[in-house]
């Protein structure tokens, strides 16, 4: 009822190709990137400017109506899924970039700029803007200021928060805020921080003051293969703990690397167990320092082979192994779940050795491909949809694996947020008082609590039912047990 | 020093909860000339004062983990040798006033110091928290892995509140290897030149990690590998300095600068912005961040100089920039966590807008 009045509403405010209503038309919006989990919208809007999401927002307040936001819909964790009596405002038409501030190195865009999109535009001025999620061609920065995203280089440059400006955020109540803006450190409570990675659950965000940095001026891949997993891990310490950041430090083990090398031929060494890929860069003499540092801390691991790529096709043929790693997975199974527990990095190994058990246990192949240098595992478990009972072990084990980063001293998610996926897994990382006070907060934006509900933060009713055998804070209930 | 207060100061806050009474958090007392006086506060009307400052202690520091926690009351004098003795430190510089602030102040406060364009902010580096919200409640946010996503992002939050979103107990921040050479360069040039040319370093990839101008003399802190500061020097110029504790007056305002007659006033701008007619101030953050002093007989400066005062602070919780709409947010995110507005009453509740 009340969708059909909204419905009404919008069909008399906004031009007929803003409305999506066609159930056929419909259908690409019903999930994500987290296919399994589907719903068709009750409405699409594709509204067309901040005006027009403004109407859009006062006409569901109006009508009492659920509104999910949805970028591109890259989103690995079912934040942009629909709901059925819900609207769903997808921002890819608002997608100008609205001024390049080269004085101050700074870009204001539009949510539904494609992330790289924003590089390219400044890359004849020699910047960039460096969050570079492995989706950056297709997914929005609207989408990673709402998830926080990072990126194969944010061990040094950072996350989405780190490298935005301000934003324009639109709340459900008809309030335009501006938070931050071209001048930085907001004074107040630093609201601009609170909106990041806040899931599209505290208000829309319509505008994006972005951070723009010098290109660096050399760069240097190093790719190191070793014997075992746990002295690529190791490895990874060393290197964080010998006083040099690298600009990215991923990690393959022995399915990634060969479905890689398959697919891509990026000349990974089979048969290694495990691969590192370290990139170097800055001002040419502190590279070539730093390249050598690295290559000693290979050798004192044991590294069997050890590559060195200086010049950019080299590195991109480096790097394209790891970029295309997921889709290339992709071809060993049917299909595949993305998990992305982040731990403290010298737990790498002993959880690693944990997923192996896990794999065993629930016979089902586990890739690893993931951020070493943060610490943000991607175990990629693979399984096969049209086995009934598949599915079900699939997600059993991965919120096993997630339990056990917590377990570690890590968290669920280090960068695809909770959205519908993890909410069960957030109650083994948070207590019912934590819980709480993320509704209150939530409550300060949005009230009637119709923006994007049932994301993110469980409720404490389904945190009860989920209860039992959960851990907190590290301390599991019979720790001594062993529980897979 | 190890002393884990955690339960004393639950129950310290159940009891102001319970009472309904104000409580007033104090740590070392560094910052107090920030802020108002606090028998104005809860002390004042019949409340009470909640020392923070004994609960103190690292609880864990991994060198290789690039991560540090402690209690809130440590001091960052320990904070800061405990990190030198592996060749690390905290990104953003806090000032330690007088050497006596602590770790908890330090966030409270939410200042950086003169590495922030480069090296990020406070709030940049924060990962983590656990504190007591005006229920008495004990909660625990983010955690000491640098990347967590999972709930909104209440750690962050906290920086610049000036504890007025609950009494924080830990705090895990990420720190940073110390950079293996480090040289300051002094130039002779005007205000307006030095901005000017701030702004074009700004666009290479320099290993500039400080950049200020007073005096007539742009100074310019280069960190990094040896051959990448010594080849920035002959390509920037200027005389060398051995004035190395320079940037950490100025950060802790101890230069004489900061000794002038007047209010002291702060603004943060985008760092390109032209300067003020007349301006006799200092520039920090290759721009971004101004101080001047205002004197009796001057006109009243733009909106966005804020005296750096008691009346920032109050300004930092109440009505941000002036934008009482913002404000208006800014108070109710506040309900949020203290619904009885127990704590820092001296810093203004909703009801009381300066
Ligand atoms: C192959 C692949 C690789 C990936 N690699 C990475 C990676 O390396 N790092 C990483 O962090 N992520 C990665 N992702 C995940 C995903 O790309 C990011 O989470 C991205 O930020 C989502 O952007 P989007 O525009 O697709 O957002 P969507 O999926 O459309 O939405 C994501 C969330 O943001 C909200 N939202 C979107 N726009 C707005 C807005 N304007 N205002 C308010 N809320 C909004 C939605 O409601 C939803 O909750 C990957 C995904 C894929 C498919």
């Amino acid at each position: 009822m009340a969708l059909a009045k909204l419905q009404k509403q919008l069909t008399s405010l906004l031009p007929r190709r803003c409305l999506i209503t066609d159930p056929a038309a419909l259908k690409p919006y019903e999930c994500d990137g987290l296919t399994a989990v589907r719903e068709i919208p009750g409405l699409v809007v594709l509204p067309e400017s901040e005006t027009q999401i403004k109407q859009i927002l006062a006409a569901c307040l109006e009508q009492q109506v659920a509104v999910v936001p949805r970028g591109a819909g890259t989103g690995l964790s079912g934040g942009a899924r629909p709901i059925a009596d819900g609207v769903v405002i997808g921002l890819s038409r608002l997608n100008k970039i609205l001024e390049i501030d080269l004085d101050n190195m700074a870009a204001r865009v539009q949510p539904g700029v494609r992330n790289l999109a924003i590089t390219e535009a400044v890359a004849e001025h020699g910047l960039y803007y460096a969050p570079d999620p492995s989706s950056q061609i297709a997914c929005s920065i609207g989408g990673n200021v709402a998830e926080n995203a990072g990126g194969v280089h944010c061990l040094k440059y950072g996350l989405t928060v780190h490298n935005i400006l301000g934003v324009k955020l639109q709340t459900i109540e008809g309030d335009e805020l501006l938070l931050g803006g071209p001048g930085g450190d907001p004074e107040g409570y630093d609201l601009l921080a609170l909106t990041c990675g806040s899931e599209g659950m505290l208000g829309v965000v319509t505008e994006i003051w972005v951070k723009l940095l010098p290109q660096p001026p050399v760069k240097q891949v190093l790719l190191m293969a070793f014997e075992q997993v746990s002295r690529a891990a190791e490895s990874v310490s060393a290197i964080i703990a010998s006083g040099l950041i690298p600009a990215g430090l991923e990690m393959m083990d022995e399915l990634a690397i060969e479905a890689a090398e398959a697919f891509v031929h990026a000349g990974y060494p089979l048969g290694a167990k495990a691969i590192l890929l370290c990139e170097l860069d800055g001002v040419a003499e502190e590279v070539a320092a730093d390249a050598e540092l690295v290559k000693r801390i290979a050798q004192a691991h044991e590294a069997i082979s050890l590559v060195s790529a200086e010049a950019p096709a080299d590195q991109a043929r480096l790097w394209a192994g790891r970029k295309a790693a997921f889709p290339a997975v992709g071809r060993l199974s049917p299909d595949y779940y993305c998990m992305d527990g982040t731990i403290p990095r010298h737990q790498l190994a002993t959880v690693l050795e944990q997923i192996n058990q896990l794999s065993d246990h629930y016979g089902l192949r586990v890739a690893n491909v993931f951020h070493a240098g943060d610490g943000n595992l991607h175990p990629l478990i693979l399984y096969d949809a049209n086995v009934p009972g598949e599915l079900e072990k699939a997600e059993l084990m991965g919120g096993r694996i997630l339990e056990i980063c917590v377990e570690a001293g890590g968290t669920v998610t280090g960068e695809h947020g909770v959205g519908i996926e993890k909410l069960d897994q957030m109650c083994a990382q948070f207590a019912d008082p934590e819980l709480e006070q993320f509704f209150r907060v939530k409550a300060v934006f949005d009230p009637p609590g119709l923006l994007n509900p049932g994301k993110g933060v469980p409720t404490l009713a389904r945190c009860a039912e989920v209860g039992g055998m959960h851990v907190h804070g590290g301390r599991a209930p019979f720790a001594g047990l062993e529980r897979f | 020093m190890d002393r884990d207060q955690t339960e004393v100061l639950i129950a310290a806050v159940a009891q102001a909860a319970a009472d309904a009474q104000a409580i007033s958090i104090v740590g070392s007392g560094s910052k107090s000339f920030l802020l108002p006086d606090v028998s104005a506060g809860a002390a004042g009307s019949g409340g009470r004062l909640l020392n923070v400052a004994e609960h103190l202690g690292i609880i864990e520091y991994r060198p290789d983990e690039l991560v540090i926690t402690a209690r809130a009351g440590t001091s960052l004098k320990d904070i800061r040798q405990t990190l030198q003795r592996e060749d690390q430190l905290l990104p953003f510089e806090p000032p330690a006033f007088r050497d006596q602030g602590t770790l908890g102040g330090a966030l409270a406060a939410g200042l950086s110091g003169s590495s922030r364009p480069w090296k990020g902010s406070l709030r940049d580096a924060v990962l983590g928290v656990r504190l007591i919200n005006g229920l008495g409640e004990l909660l625990r946010f983010g955690g000491s892995v640098v990347k967590n996503v999972a709930g909104y992002d209440v750690s962050r939050l906290q920086a610049g509140a000036f504890g007025t979103l609950g009494v924080l107990l830990d705090i895990s921040f990420r720190v940073i290897p110390a950079p293996r050479m480090q040289q300051t360069q002094v130039l002779a040039m005007s205000a307006a030149d030095a901005l000017v040319q701030m702004r074009a370093w700004a666009r290479q990839s320099l290993p500039i990690s400080g950049l200020c101008h007073l005096d007539n003399r742009l100074w310019v802190r280069l960190q990094g590998a040896e051959s990448a500061v010594r080849s920035a020097v002959a390509k920037l110029g200027g005389e060398s300095s051995s004035d190395a504790d320079f940037w950490s007056r100025i950060d802790n305002h101890q230069h004489p600068f900061f000794q002038s007659e007047g209010t002291l006033l702060r603004q943060r701008v985008a760092p390109a912005q032209p300067l003020p007619e007349n301006w006799d101030g200092l520039i920090e953050w290759a721009g971004a961040q101004r101080w001047q002093f205002q004197k009796e007989s001057a006109s009243e400066p733009t909106s966005d100089w804020l005296p750096f005062d008691h009346r920032f602070a109050r300004a930092q919780c109440q009505r941000p920039g002036g934008n009482m709409l913002l404000g208006d947010y800014q108070q109710r995110l506040r309900r949020a966590f203290d619904p009885q507005q127990l704590f820092n009453p001296e810093l203004g509740h909703a009801d009381s807008a300066a």
